[in-house]
């Protein structure tokens, strides 16, 4: 069994990431009656009592390492009712914040802290029998979260070159009502470009419309269908918070997209997914590692009898534009790879049928015609029946990465608030042109594979045997 | 005569506890003694309990399937898995065949080495190795491959029957096509045959002939696994001389696996139904017999839909077959085996006919019958058709052009190369499988 450290940075990463321990918590408590210290449990916790099979749960420990910059959002979560799960020598915090400023968060905190962080990264890992995998949770348009969090990565590129590094990243959308949140975003894209093995972009945006549409279902509902609200995936309540606080709801979808994406390392099933699988099959190219993620199903109705056609509508829905945990049209693009991770009682006949009816609609890239990864977990989220995980390496990034390239300039084109960055000991003009020049290459690496969507490729010739 | 197994990666330990489980119950059930005798010999050894335990080593690069495997076998009650016969790791492969086969494999070079020797000391006369895996993810291609070649360094005088299932055409894993031609082309030098099963037919087989709704990898490997035993339970063969075969592996190779550049098996059964059904079928060796010579040379590998349009074309034709024209599948060689009643009155001339082979053997060699009087796996008459011929040239050469034209464009070359192996390797390879697949076309 193998295990994964989650480092979440900022304020966002930090909010995520204690929504996701919550759920993590509800999840193995509801699969594991007896409250046993058991593997499925090991990938994520660790027994205070030390790592012994079969103990009672005494003191559970996260994997985990919080950094802050500033305490409030930490310190909250050490009054909260995860007080007694976390350990002080997990965090990792200071007073004054970075200011919105990557330079900051990434020159001026990661050398004064670099020490430290190496020291907790490698305590954390450790305590693992067999580290397999890190989850770096940040914003893209603060100062901590998009600096720090990079500097980290950096880090552990250096510190454990070995070990897979999958980012969950929440871009800022048009509307941020911070300003020099483009800085911020591309200084980091270069990092997460270049450091990272795969890196699952969320957009706040599409976030507040799926709990948007969850709230409105939940108030259109037929007499007669009422919806769970144990249901995990928006809703923290019957979990260990009694109260719900305002991004919960959205940071509840981003703490499933972990849960399912780890879950065949945790449970049993016919054909298991591991994480280091998903790096290997999904990226062709070292730097197109942008997966888009999508969740399904985002709710449930209180009439569990599912039939054939709701699992069906499932996979269909995950590739509808409204379930995208980006704004993206994936199936208007092309696709380079995808991979479904499926939850609970499915079997292979239902994936292939399924497979069979939506590949005509989905246009993949000509060297890739059955590109999917496909992975059968037998244990179902808390509160549904099956899920369904999709997360598609797909050039319909593009657009995204674009808007940002473009609110960039704006700002860069007029040098505003460029001063703020150059103070900082260690940063320097190019810094923001290679930056820049990162972002256009990758732009254009998804655009050359756009332009084959169109043509007809043949099939390359082969090679002749002499008879 | 005993047969060590070795069941590699997630597919390998799945479809290798069907397979034991089969043979078990089959063995168990019959209340003839030498053949049960013969067969617990063959697969099983008795602990001092007088329990069965399979001869048999696991090995996969993460521990959950091989512990699912070896519970499901305990809990049968009838047979398990050794205690120590297995072999894990806590992080699997990552569906990389170098990570496999240059990394895992040499790493654990020595356990897996020491469980093979352990098992082959239990046995008293050796029979072979049948290594099980699949070829689309990374353990079962890549460890087994490197595993395979073990096999063939400790103990070079004896065979090695590669059994490989290839994944659904439309994809389990992206880069299975490129594990699929890395494992096949080194195979090809190291195994004596490849017997094949593709997931895309046995999943037919399950919802056309067996009617399953909602099919799982279970019902898929039980249906291989009832293949699979229809050939290696014991039968008698001509060089038998009225007893029991003892060299099962021997003389399907001798059967089979004639030439070097000839060594892709595939397996068609016949009847094949629910279970539900078969109590109120009856059987005739005629019917049974026709319908599998028809099966075989249309390439189809179920009884249902078969074509039967396609036929032998006239000797006086010019007997050129290339892979676009018409849909005669002509053998190499070909192993029948007939088990259940009356077996020794049926009537197998249909199979004799030079037509259906290449004209390198004169027919009379190129077909060997075994038969055995026992029923198997509850279907009174029952027969299992194992072929040399061009069945496997199409998919063979579907894998071949996906892996190649992902290869013109370098996508996950990367992830290659970064545990070992270089485009150099990966063009050996492609090579290799091009011979192959010129060889089967040519096929006259």
């Amino acid at each position: 069994m193998t295990q994964s450290v989650v480092v979440q940075v900022g304020q966002c990463g930090n909010q995520v990431g204690c929504r996701f321990w919550d759920l993590a918590l509800r999840e193995h408590a509801h699969v594991n009656k007896r409250g046993l210290y058991d593997e499925a449990l090991s990938s994520f916790f660790r027994n205070y009592e030390g790592i012994c099979w079969g103990h009672i749960l005494t003191y559970l420990h996260p994997q985990a390492v919080l950094i802050d910059m500033e305490e409030g959002v930490v310190h909250g979560i050490l009054q909260g009712p995860l007080r007694e799960v976390f350990d002080s020598t997990q965090l990792l915090t200071d007073v004054s914040g970075s200011g919105n400023n990557w330079a900051v968060g990434n020159l001026m905190y990661g050398s004064a802290y670099r020490d430290s962080i190496v020291n907790k990264l490698r305590k954390a890992a450790e305590h693992c029998d067999c580290l397999q995998c890190f989850f770096l949770i940040h914003s893209m348009g603060g100062g901590t979260g998009s600096g720090l969090g990079t500097r980290v990565l950096s880090l552990l590129e250096e510190e454990f070159p070995d070990v897979c590094r999958i980012v969950t990243a929440m871009y800022p959308s048009a509307e941020d009502d911070v300003i020099t949140s483009p800085y911020n975003s591309v200084l980091a894209m270069r990092e997460l470009t270049e450091h990272a093995d795969c890196v699952l972009p969320v957009e706040n945006q599409s976030l507040v419309d799926i709990v948007n549409k969850i709230s409105l279902m939940s108030h259109d509902a037929k007499p007669g269908c009422v919806l769970k609200k144990e249901s995990t995936v928006t809703s923290g309540q019957g979990g260990v918070s009694p109260t719900e606080r305002p991004f919960d709801a959205m940071n509840n979808i981003v703490a499933n997209l972990l849960l399912n994406i780890t879950s065949s390392s945790r449970f049993d099933g016919s054909l298991n997914m591991d994480l280091n699988e998903i790096a290997n099959n999904l990226v062709p190219f070292p730097r197109l590692h942008y997966l888009v993620p999508s969740l399904t199903p985002l709710y449930t109705l209180a009439d569990v009898n599912i039939p054939t056609r709701r699992l069906d509508q499932m996979f269909s829905d995950a590739f509808s534009k409204e379930h995208q945990l980006i704004r993206a049209d994936p199936k208007h693009s092309l696709y380079l790879a995808c991979a479904l991770m499926v939850r609970g009682n499915v079997q292979v006949s239902d994936l292939r049928r399924n497979i069979e009816r939506l590949r005509p609609s989905l246009p993949f890239v000509s060297w890739n015609q059955e590109g999917w990864k496909t992975g059968l977990c037998s244990v179902p989220p808390v509160g549904h029946a099956h899920s369904l995980l999709a997360l598609a390496n797909n050039t319909c990034v593009k657009p995204t990465f674009m808007e940002l390239r473009d609110r960039f300039t704006k700002l860069y084109k007029k040098k505003a608030h460029l001063h703020h960055y150059l103070h900082v000991d260690g940063m320097e003009q190019s810094a923001f042109s290679e930056a820049l020049s990162s972002l256009s290459a990758l732009i254009e690496e998804y655009h050359h594979l756009d332009a084959t969507k169109a043509r007809l490729i043949p099939d390359a010739p082969r090679l002749s045997i002499a008879r | 005569m005993s047969v060590v197994t070795v069941q590699l990666g997630q597919c390998g330990n799945q479809v290798g506890q069907e397979l034991f489980d089969v043979m078990c119950s089959d063995a168990r059930d019959v209340h003839r003694k030498t053949y049960s005798a013969v067969s617990c010999e063959r697969f099983f050894r008795q602990t001092t309990q007088g329990a069965l335990e399979a001869r048999a080593v696991l090995i996969d690069m993460e521990p959950k399937v091989i512990n699912h495997s070896m519970s499901k076998a305990a809990k049968s009650g009838r047979w398990r898995y050794g205690e120590t016969s297995h072999f894990s790791q806590k992080q699997g492969s990552g569906n990389n065949w170098a990570n496999g086969y240059c990394v895992l494999g040499p790493r654990h070079r020595d356990a897996v080495e020491e469980l093979v020797r352990r098992e082959v000391e239990h046995c008293d006369m050796l029979a072979g190795f049948i290594p099980i895996m699949s070829v689309a993810g990374g353990t079962g291609s890549g460890v087994g491959t490197f595993i395979t070649q073990c096999l063939r360094d400790v103990y070079p005088s004896s065979f090695v029957l590669n059994h490989l299932t290839w994944p659904y055409g439309t994809g389990e894993v992206i880069v299975q096509n490129y594990n699929s031609v890395l494992t096949l082309a080194h195979l090809y030098q190291l195994s004596d045959a490849i017997l094949v099963h593709e997931n895309d037919i046995v999943h037919k087989i399950c919802s056309q002939l067996l009617k399953i709704k909602q099919i799982s990898f279970s019902d898929i490997n039980r249906v291989i696994a009832h293949q699979l035993g229809g050939v290696l339970q014991p039968t008698l063969t001509p060089a038998s001389c009225g007893a029991y075969s003892r060299h099962p592996i021997g003389e399907l190779m001798s059967a089979l696996a004639c030439h070097p550049e000839y060594k892709l098996l595939s397996v068609c059964t016949i009847p094949q139904m629910a279970s539900s059904s078969i109590a109120f079928s009856t059987f005739s060796w005629p019917a049974l017999l026709k319908h599998l010579r028809q099966m075989l040379i249309s390439n189809s590998k179920m009884e249902g839909g078969i074509d039967w349009q396609v036929c032998p074309p006239p000797a006086s034709a010019g007997r050129s077959r290339s892979l676009s024209a018409g849909s005669f599948n002509t053998s190499l060689a070909n192993l029948l085996i007939l088990r259940g009643k009356d077996v020794y009155s049926a009537e197998t001339g249909g199979f004799e006919d030079p037509a259906i082979y290449t004209s390198w053997l004169p027919p009379d060699e190129a077909l060997s019958l075994w038969k055995s009087p026992v029923p198997f796996n509850k279907y009174e008459k029952s027969a299992t058709l194992v072929s040399n011929s061009q069945a496997l040239l199409r998919p063979l050469d579907d894998m071949v052009r996906k892996a190649w034209n992902m290869f013109a464009s370098r996508a996950y070359i990367h992830q290659y190369v970064k545990f070992g192996i270089s485009e150099e390797d990966f063009l050996d390879s492609f090579t290799s499988l091009e011979q192959v697949i010129s060889s089967y076309s040519e096929l006259q």
